[in-house]
């Protein structure tokens, strides 16, 4: 049988929202310090496989596992990057406010955030290359910053998994490359997941590739053929890089 | 002057000022919140639902203003489920308890026998017809609500950003969102008296909207919006005296010409400045 303590285990997935199956039949296993890349057309169910993962929605079917427990009952051991266009710009918070909303689990009480705590948002920052940008409002900075706040929001929980919800839509290209570089860094020490819709860049860098629409249309240890590409966008993609040791 | 000359010699006006300064740090506080989380109009909701529920108390020989807090509570939950559980169906939802509340309110109001209610003050209020009683009860509300933010700042404002977070944070996202949408549905039903039903929404969300112009975070949203509060309060009150103006509905068009103005000042300056 499967190791209990494996970072995620989905067995036998279903989602249904509003009547119509989100997902069915997922089943995915992903192992300690994976680096895992869910690519699929929009709609296809990514972002709710996430949240399944993350317990904050409930399949109708199936099993979902994270390090042996519930979704939901693990607190702190997953760091959550969620789609960065969907926020509101203007919301007045700074930079740190936001990289320590990451760390109000850990607090009690009053949850009033400890000196460790804005230590601890500090280093998160410096560890995405932004801390000069601590006192900022989230209005003044670019995508790619605020995509780097979220990421160290996630981090500062020191979590073992990682998990991204297309993290470079809407940056530049240098940015992107940039925050690819940073999540291969970090996946020395943590397990990490992301979605996205853009393929070029992705798979230079994840380990692993499983390509969803509704269902896990390539399981991930399998070859990814081109083919496959073509009928997920129907058009043919010229640049399917799929050189995992590739030094970019 | 005039107008503090009057200040000196009647009672009203000086339970006006001190309203306003009292109705301010409730609106300032909560409108604080209206405004980032964008909750305007389930706030004009919560507020029109208040007249059904004065209505129906009159209706029956009860206080309005017990009637007035239970309407108020109740569309908050109710809205407030709505909105997390079937977010589709929110604006529906607050459109028909909106008009709901009111034509409650006014069948109810035009059957109470032998009791002439005047209709006007509670659609549009008085604030020089405040009482001491008001002023305790504003008060009260205060501390309440200062007390509630002071307690549960980081909690609300996690909530307010970043739902998700908030919930994988352990934070318990449907009850704080209810809280405050009941410690809005309060400030709500304590300012109905002051400038009515209708004109309510506008003491709650223009304070706050004017300082978010220039301070960038929520506690100073919050103090800012109080201290321009009062300052809209004392100075509409000002203005309407001599020409025996509505008092509510001047203080509304001031803090309403002071938000346009705040806008097209910084429109301006935003055109002078250079391109970087």
């Amino acid at each position: 049988m499967t190791d209990s303590r494996m970072p995620v285990l989905l067995e036998n997935v279903s989602f249904r929202y509003d009547g119509r199956w989100i997902l069915e039949d997922v089943s995915l296993q992903i192992e300690e310090k994976d680096f895992l890349g869910v690519v699929g057309p929009n709609g296809s169910g990514k972002s709710t496989l996430l949240k399944l993962i993350l317990g904050l929605r409930n399949p109708q079917q199936g099993r979902v596992l994270v390090y042996g427990n519930r979704p939901g009952e693990t607190q702190g051991w997953i760091g959550y990057v969620p789609q960065h266009l969907a926020f509101d710009r203007s919301f007045p918070v700074s930079v740190t406010d936001v990289v320590l909303m990451g760390r109000l689990g850990r607090t009690r009480g009053l949850r009033r955030y400890r000196p460790e705590d804005r230590s601890a948002a500090i280093e998160a920052l410096r560890d995405v290359g932004i801390e000069s940008l601590r006192e900022r409002g989230i209005g003044t900075l670019s995508g790619g910053e605020l995509q780097r706040v979220f990421i160290a929001r996630a981090l500062v929980s020191n979590p073992k998994l990682l998990i991204l919800d297309e993290p470079t839509t809407g940056v530049d290209i240098g940015t992107e490359k940039a925050i690819y570089e940073l999540l291969k860094e970090l996946n020395r020490k943590m397990t990490i997941v992301l979605v996205t819709h853009e393929l070029n860049f992705v798979s230079a860098y994840v380990k692993r590739v499983a390509c969803l629409d509704r269902r896990l249309v390539c399981h991930p240890t399998d070859e990814v053929p081109s083919s496959l590409y073509d009928s997920l966008y129907l058009a043919p993609i010229k640049m399917v890089r799929h050189d995992h040791d590739l030094d970019a | 002057m005039e107008f503090l000359e009057a200040v000196k010699n009647y009672p009203f006006l000086q339970n006006a000022l001190i309203m306003g300064v009292l109705s301010s740090i409730a609106c300032g506080t909560m409108g604080a919140y209206v405004v980032v989380k964008r909750i305007s109009f389930i706030s004009g909701g919560i507020a029109h639902a208040v007249l059904g529920g004065m209505g129906v108390a009159y209706f029956f020989g009860f206080s309005p203003m017990a009637g007035a807090l239970f309407a108020a509570l109740f569309a908050a939950v109710l809205l407030g489920l709505v909105s997390l559980r079937a977010r589709e169906r929110e604006d529906t939802a607050i459109g028909a308890l909106w008009a709901t509340g009111m034509a409650i309110g006014i069948v109810f109001i035009s059957k109470t026998p032998g009791y002439n209610v005047d209709l006007m003050s509670y659609l549009f209020g008085n604030i020089l017809l405040v009482s001491a009683g008001d002023l305790f009860w504003t008060a009260l509300l205060d501390v309440i609500i200062l007390a509630a933010v002071f307690l549960f700042y980081n909690p609300f404002l996690a909530v307010c950003f970043d739902e998700e977070n908030a919930r994988l944070q352990g934070i318990r996202v449907e009850f704080a969102y209810l809280c405050l949408l009941c410690l809005i549905a309060s400030t709500v039903v304590i300012l109905v008296h002051v400038v009515g039903i209708v004109l309510v929404i506008a003491l709650l969300t223009l304070p706050a909207a004017v300082a978010n112009l220039f301070v960038k975070r929520l506690s100073q949203i919050m103090v800012l919006a109080s201290v321009l509060g009062v300052a809209f309060a004392w100075f509409g009150l000002f203005l309407s005296y001599k020409p025996d103006l509505p008092a509510g509905a001047t203080i509304i068009l001031l803090a309403a010409t002071s938000y346009l103005l705040c806008l097209v000042f910084l429109a301006v300056r935003s055109r002078m400045q250079p391109r970087r």
